[in-house]
């Protein structure tokens, strides 16, 4: 047994130090109280946020469509017989759908009652006979059951958005009303998947207005953004950790390339404009600006980054190889390159996340026009993601709400793939040595 | 006065590293003073002395890794086989191939133990067939008495062995490119006894074939491995001798202080 150490004051009591105990105890408690309850804020305004989104966006993932009878009649469509695609091109498809509502409504003889009538369908429906007319011109003659999309109105009628009196924001007659409840109990009213979503360009009718063009536009851009950034941040990355000298030149560099981190990213859109448009006379609008000036943005980000990860290369592993023999070059590229990479990749993807979202840089660049085609190449005008939210959520029509949140979660749907990747490619190369 | 010099010379003995008035700077900090110094062919000499005598900085010069350190200053001469190493026209790296080095915490490649010995040779196209880079490797592990625990296993990560194996496998790492001098920098100081002995076995094993510089804490080990003992202080050197006279009968009061225990 030990005997009992006289403590070094008189002042050091059994039940003072257990009051300090007591104390300390419970500050640690208070301070991992006040840590969960931070997360939980914070997670429940990621929830409120992917909630509202998510409920206003998900109707937008379908369209309503109305099953038709279509006679591709040869006589309306191509009088001549020749199967001339100018001919095909401009004809009259709309004819061919009023023909078979009023086959549907054969009750519909006033004027009045026919233009209603056409109110049921999208202005754009005869632009999908005529596409699947070209595409496959065996369809003359023949008469298909086809599902085309009804005008926003009545999508919006069918997803509950607006309601059916006056009072409710309805805009319809009884007489419409009665044949839209009519279509729906036939089965040839319903809401199926919105293909025109991810097919089409952008429109003035929302239910034919699609991201492909946002998406093809935002890919392009950020392969052009990758493409540079990611050798020219790596390159200056490099030299500025591994070659250049410490002297008062770095440091203004160093300098620099941290308050340019720091610069709001529209002065580089106007930097972009100047540059890109004004002095070397670059396409108004294209993707390859675009990526040209997100590249602007995101270079100081991917330098930092990358410096960090060189940094964090322990020095030891450049001793090893210099001991060697190996040349400085030869120490970066088979050492000290592969040992950063996973961190470099990881802030180069969490850069690009973050070109993704950037809007101001190309609403100086121009790539906020109306834009129907979806681009071909690089140098075609083109929107990206969240230009195309800005003018969405712009628009005056209902059926735009919708499509606007839905734009949204394909946004993020992008981000999240992009961090996923960052977190896989840090957790593969971590774990190859172990 | 100090005894700069190296007293009397042995005939018998080639001298691989003469060393005359080396002087290190690091900014202001006049880090070595003055150093005269002949190293023989085939010996083990030990640097020994407190810490911050300048003994690492010493070693550190016959490899200029200095010329890394942003800041530091060498002057004096420094001739390998009657060769200026300090030359404005020579080539560093071939000077490293030359001069092997052996750190204080072992620092294998995070690569294959192969890939670890076979980086050097690599580099420097010592091997013209993928057969020949074998052989080296293997030679290479079998001097540094490596082989027979990895043979099995040479395309395991280097980085996965003992603090021992790790250190041998840096050893075999570095007399793969067949360099003339090995410096070692307190190769033993983050081992375990047993796995001290075994180092200290190879070191001495190594002397046929190679000339050795080892700077060490460990007034034991110094005593054991090495035929000649330099000693430091404060930037300058003490005195040298062979290292039976060194740890019996030192000529200067500061060596006998030292290796005594009473100061260190």
């Amino acid at each position: 047994m030990t005997e009992m150490v006289e403590p070094l004051t008189a002042s050091v009591t059994v039940a003072g130090v257990n009051a300090r105990l007591r104390r300390r105890y419970a500050v640690d408690r208070w301070f991992r109280a006040l840590g969960v309850s931070a997360i939980v804020a914070a997670l429940t305004f990621l929830i409120l946020l992917l909630g509202t989104i998510i409920g206003q966006g998900y109707t937008a993932f379908a369209q309503s469509q109305i099953r038709l009878a279509i006679t591709f009649d040869a006589a309306i469509l191509d009088p001549d017989g020749r199967g001339d695609p100018a001919v095909l091109g401009t004809a009259d498809y709309g004819r061919l759908i009023r023909q078979s509502l009023e086959t549907l409504f054969p009750d519909a003889t006033e004027r009045a009652q026919r233009r209603e009538l056409s109110r049921l369908m999208s202005p754009g429906a005869d632009l999908e006979l005529r596409g699947m007319l070209l595409a496959d011109p065996s369809l003359m003659g023949r008469t298909e059951e086809i599902w085309l999309p009804t005008s926003s109105p009545v999508d919006q009628l069918v997803k509950g958005h607006t309601g059916r009196t006056a009072e409710e924001g309805g805009q319809f007659t009884d007489g419409e009303l009665r044949r839209i409840d009519r279509l729906r109990s036939d089965g040839r009213l319903a809401a199926r998947f919105n293909k025109w979503l991810f097919t089409q360009g952008d429109s003035r009718q929302p239910e034919l207005a699609g991201l492909a063009g946002a998406v093809v536009g935002s890919f392009y851009s950020l392969l052009v953004t990758v493409l540079l950034s990611f050798p020219l941040g790596v390159a200056a990355a490099v030299y500025l950790e591994e070659f250049a000298r410490q002297s008062r030149w770095t440091d203004i560099v160093e300098v620099n390339i941290n308050n340019l981190a720091a610069v709001p990213s529209i002065v580089f859109g106007l930097l972009g404009l100047e540059i890109f448009l004004n002095v070397l006379g670059l396409p108004r609008s294209a993707p390859l600006v675009g990526g040209l000036a997100l590249t602007l943005v995101s270079l100081p980000t991917i330098i930092i980054a990358a410096r960090v990860a060189l940094k964090a290369v322990p020095p030891w592993v450049r001793e090893a190889a210099l001991a060697l023999g190996a040349s400085r070059l030869q120490m970066v590229t088979h050492h000290v390159l592969p040992l950063a990479m996973p961190g470099i990749l990881t802030g180069t993807i969490i850069g690009m996340a973050r070109a993704v979202g950037e809007t101001a840089p190309l609403l100086m660049i121009g790539m906020v026009a109306f834009v129907v085609n979806v681009p071909a190449t690089p140098v075609d005008p083109a929107t990206a993601l969240p230009v195309q939210i800005y003018l969405w959520a712009a628009s005056p029509e209902r059926g735009f709400v919708e499509r606007t949140s839905a734009a949204i979660i394909v946004l993020l749907c992008f981000l999240a793939v992009m961090n996923a990747a960052a977190i896989y490619l840090r957790k593969r190369y971590e774990r190859r040595w172990g | 006065m100090m005894s700069n010099s190296d007293g009397e010379p042995v005939a018998s003995a080639k001298i691989k590293v003469v060393a005359r008035d080396v002087n290190v700077f690091y900014s202001d900090k006049h880090a070595l003073k003055a150093v005269n110094l002949d190293v023989r062919a085939n010996e083990v000499t030990a640097l020994i002395g407190p810490s911050g005598c300048g003994k690492s900085t010493f070693l550190r010069c016959l490899n200029r890794m200095n010329d890394l350190i942003d800041g530091a200053r060498v002057t004096g001469t420094i001739a390998i086989d009657q060769q200026d190493i300090y030359l404005k026209d020579l080539d560093v790296v071939q000077l490293r191939a030359r001069v092997g080095m052996v750190f204080q915490k072992p620092n294998p490649f995070p690569k294959s133990i192969f890939d670890n010995v076979a980086y050097g040779p690599r580099i420097h196209g010592l091997a013209g067939t993928g057969a020949e880079l074998e052989e080296i490797v293997v030679t290479s592990l079998k001097r540094a008495g490596l082989f027979e625990e990895v043979k099995d296993r040479l395309n395991e990560a280097g980085t996965g062995l003992s603090g021992g194996q790790q250190q041998r496998l840096c050893i075999a790492r570095a007399i793969a490119v067949s360099p003339e001098v090995i410096l070692m920098d307190e190769p033993c100081s983050a081992l375990d006894p047993i796995a001290t002995a075994k180092v200290e076995e190879l070191i001495d094993e190594l002397r046929q074939n190679y000339t050795i510089i080892v700077v060490t804490h460990s007034m034991q080990q110094a005593a054991r491995v090495s035929q000649r003992t330099a000693f430091f202080h404060l930037g300058e050197l003490v005195e040298v001798g062979d290292t039976e006279q060194i740890f019996t009968n030192p000529n200067h009061k500061l060596t006998q202080g030292y290796i005594t225990g009473r100061f260190g």
